[in-house]
């Protein structure tokens, strides 16, 4: 209850106050607007809090962060598109609820829902504080470096049938992170002479072109969508009703929500697809889901909305981001001075509280806001897709050129825009690269630190929790290479379909075998020689 | 597409290749141009040479890049071209944008001369009519939407952005107001 009020008490200031508004609301219109998404967002507004206090500008950028998936269900729901990512699955069941003419129902209930999932987070979050305050100092350099790996590991394997590249662009993520100056000696590395590399590449130049400018130059070279309009029935109160009728399904899929949060690299889209298959197996109507279920909008607003509270333990506690969104959140610590870890749970353990606190009270802003705007954000999220882009174009020279007023960084973001236009294209993983860059400097250091107290590979992990997550990363990685395995010799077989016989390596060898010893196989070896002269007798 | 998560899967096929193929070939450029790059320091273990991590990305990116490549070329069926119409086509629409980053890299330049707010008046409706809006209200709403940006981040959040330089012909009391806050 201390802690509560310490918390309170670094909240308690006017600034912080109206950084919280500010924050929460501009985070729900952000997340209305099809194609913006709060990774844009925070980086855009980045800059623009370096001068802000740590807690005015941290709430400012935590309310865009937690409240962009309130606003991302909107447009699902109404128009079939999602505000955000991780909204997509809201459109299976929302927008069916809408050409129903539930379209306001459906609202309602993905807020209640969000708002459900949200708060169940935020007390679970609280509650675990004191022990994650226990737990965390647990954790030093290897421990870390193993995390971070772990992290690394989970977001490759998460990207199902593209695991190769997306691996590929974790270790391109690694790579930019170390052009520059090495931190410790002081030493260039690829920089090919040229002065501009030396100061190495800025993760917010590389998030807006990966992000803000290659989605500007795909919105740009589209067209405009043109969305039906179709009248909205159902009462805004109703979600209150409805999700309070399924207690089950919003508590369960967010209990998979705050699970899959706290594990870095899994995030939003595993918790709901979890939460879903998991409503769909236990619903007494399983064909409604994607025809327009209650339970399926539940599932997937609870699910998505109780991870960003969530994702914030392994980033307070640990340093270490679990997506694109902590990550630009933990660039977002660094400018303010505040360095997540176990230090920052030992030390400044008001200010952790201060920071759950935030976010419980951004979720009832939030909540309250949307109750009654939902007609004007509707506006919003009907804004041309072109205009759009222009309008996203203007914002990022603002989060790129006030970083160090530099062209240079301003031309590489473009680059990184046209490489991020072109893994958009191919449907190619963006957040591979984010998270490369990121926890490749974190493990360069931590390994850096931890090997010079070991002498031998085993002193790695000879403590347990560097190895239960030794073990761990050696089944995922394990379990990943049988899946590929497995799925390599199904396309053999795949190809060999017309065959009768089985396609594995020691059948080959046993028939090859047979062929050999066959006095038909020894006369047929003997005509194809290229050795043997040809018989010229006559049969 | 397989589901084989060493193998590419999801999205389009077209152009995939192509980007296989340049992906490989700048790791193979990257991992080749380790020893240039980077320097061997004495009497420090390997984990701590500057050359490591580099090294250690510049191995998995071609490795793991190799690894698509073979993916997609089993994908896609060995004996068919390496790189069909389809996939030039593609490359094609890549290049597409590089007109918007000419756009915005003029933008960029011009900030500093004829400062934030002209530059940005000038872009965002200039560019809105590019891309064939002819609607007066949305014409006028870049222009709203401009002066808006600049008043809130350089007016209202102070983001470091220069005055331009054609803000120094100003008389005494509007320069010092056009630097600060236009």
């Amino acid at each position: 209850m201390d802690l509560i009020f310490a918390g309170l008490e670094v909240l308690y200031r006017w600034d912080v106050v109206v950084a919280l508004l500010v924050g929460s609301i501009g985070g729900v219109i952000i997340g209305a607007v099809p194609g913006v998404g709060p990774a844009v967002a925070i980086a855009i507004l980045l800059p623009a809090t370096f001068s802000m206090d740590p807690i005015v500008g941290l709430t400012l950028l935590l309310g865009i962060y937690g409240s962009s998936m309130y606003g991302g269900a909107i447009p699902a729901i109404l128009i079939n598109t999602p505000g955000t990512a991780v909204n997509a699955l809201t459109t299976y069941d929302g927008y069916p609820m809408t050409l129903r003419g539930e379209g306001r129902k459906a609202i309602s209930i993905a807020y209640t829902a969000s708002f459900t999932g949200a708060i169940i987070s935020i007390i679970c979050l609280i509650s675990l504080a004191p022990v994650l305050a226990k737990v965390a100092p647990m954790f030093g350099a290897r421990e870390i470096f193993l995390a971070a790996l772990l992290g690394l590991v989970l977001v490759v394997v998460s990207h199902r049938g593209q695991a190769a590249i997306a691996a590929a662009l974790a270790c391109l993520g690694i790579f930019i992170g170390t052009i520059g100056l090495e931190p410790v000696k002081y030493t260039k590395r690829y920089t090919f002479d040229q002065s501009w590399l030396a100061s190495g590449v800025d993760l917010i130049v590389v998030v807006l072109g990966l992000y803000a400018i290659s989605q500007a130059f795909t919105l740009m070279q589209g067209d405009d969508v043109k969305t039906r309009r179709v009248p909205l029935g159902g009462g805004m109160f109703q979600g209150l009703r409805e999700v309070a009728r399924h207690p089950r399904v919003a508590g369960v899929s967010s209990g998979f929500g705050v699970l899959m949060g706290i594990i870095p690299g899994v995030g939003e889209f595993t918790s709901q697809f979890l939460a879903y298959t998991y409503a769909q197996k236990t619903s007494k109507r399983p064909e409604d889901f994607g025809q327009g279920s209650v339970e399926g909008l539940i599932a997937s607003e609870s699910a998505n909305n109780s991870v960003p509270a969530a994702a914030m333990v392994p980033l307070l506690a640990l340093g270490i981001p679990g997506e694109e969104l902590t990550a630009m959140m933990l660039a977002v610590f660094y400018v303010h001075n505040v360095v997540p870890g176990p230090g920052l749970f030992q030390n400044q353990m008001d200010f952790v509280m201060a920071i759950y606190l935030a976010l419980l009270f951004l979720n009832i802003l939030v909540m309250v806001f949307l109750l009654f705007s939902t007609n004007a954000l509707m506006m919003v999220a009907r804004l041309p897709n072109r205009f759009l882009g222009v309008g996203i174009l203007t914002l990022s020279f603002v989060g790129i050129y006030s970083l160090r007023n530099s062209a240079t960084d301003c031309l590489m973001a473009a680059a990184f825009g046209l490489f991020g236009f072109i893994l958009k294209r191919l449907s190619l993983p963006i957040v591979p690269i984010i998270m490369g860059i990121v926890l490749g400097g974190i493990m360069e250091a931590k390994l850096r630190i931890a090997m010079a107290r070991v002498k031998t590979p085993f002193d790695f992990i000879d403590r347990p929790i560097a190895m239960a997550l030794f073990v761990f990363i050696i089944l995922i990685i394990a379990v990943q290479i049988r899946g590929a395995v497995i799925h390599s010799r199904r396309l053999k077989e795949a190809q060999w379909a017309t065959r009768p016989a089985s396609t594995r390596f020691g059948m080959l060898l046993s028939r090859r075998k047979d062929s050999v010893l066959t006095e038909r196989g020894k006369r047929l070896r003997e005509a194809r020689s290229m050795l043997s002269r040809p018989s010229t007798d006559k049969d | 597409m397989s589901d084989d998560p060493f193998l590419a899967g999801k999205g389009p096929q077209r152009g995939q290749i192509l980007f296989a193929l340049a992906f490989a070939g700048f790791a193979i450029f990257i991992l080749s141009n380790l020893g240039n790059q980077t320097e061997w320091v004495e009497r420090s273990t390997l984990f701590a040479q500057p050359g490591f991590w580099p090294g250690a990305a510049g191995a998995g990116m071609v490795l793991f890049g190799l690894l698509h490549l073979r993916g997609l070329r089993r994908g896609k069926g060995m004996r068919r071209p390496w790189i069909s119409r389809a996939d030039r086509a593609e490359a094609r629409i890549w290049l597409r944008p590089l007109e918007y980053t000419a756009w915005f890299m003029v933008y960029v330049l011009a900030v500093p001369r004829i400062g934030h707010l002209p530059a940005t008046m000038i872009f965002a409706p200039a560019l809105t009519w590019r891309l064939g809006y002819r609607n007066p209200r949305l014409l006028w709403a870049a222009v709203v939407f401009a002066v808006v940006v600049v008043v809130i981040f350089k007016g209202l959040l102070g983001v470091k952005i220069p005055g331009g330089a054609i803000y120094e012909y100003l008389p005494d009391g509007l320069r010092a107001f056009a630097l600060r806050y236009l």
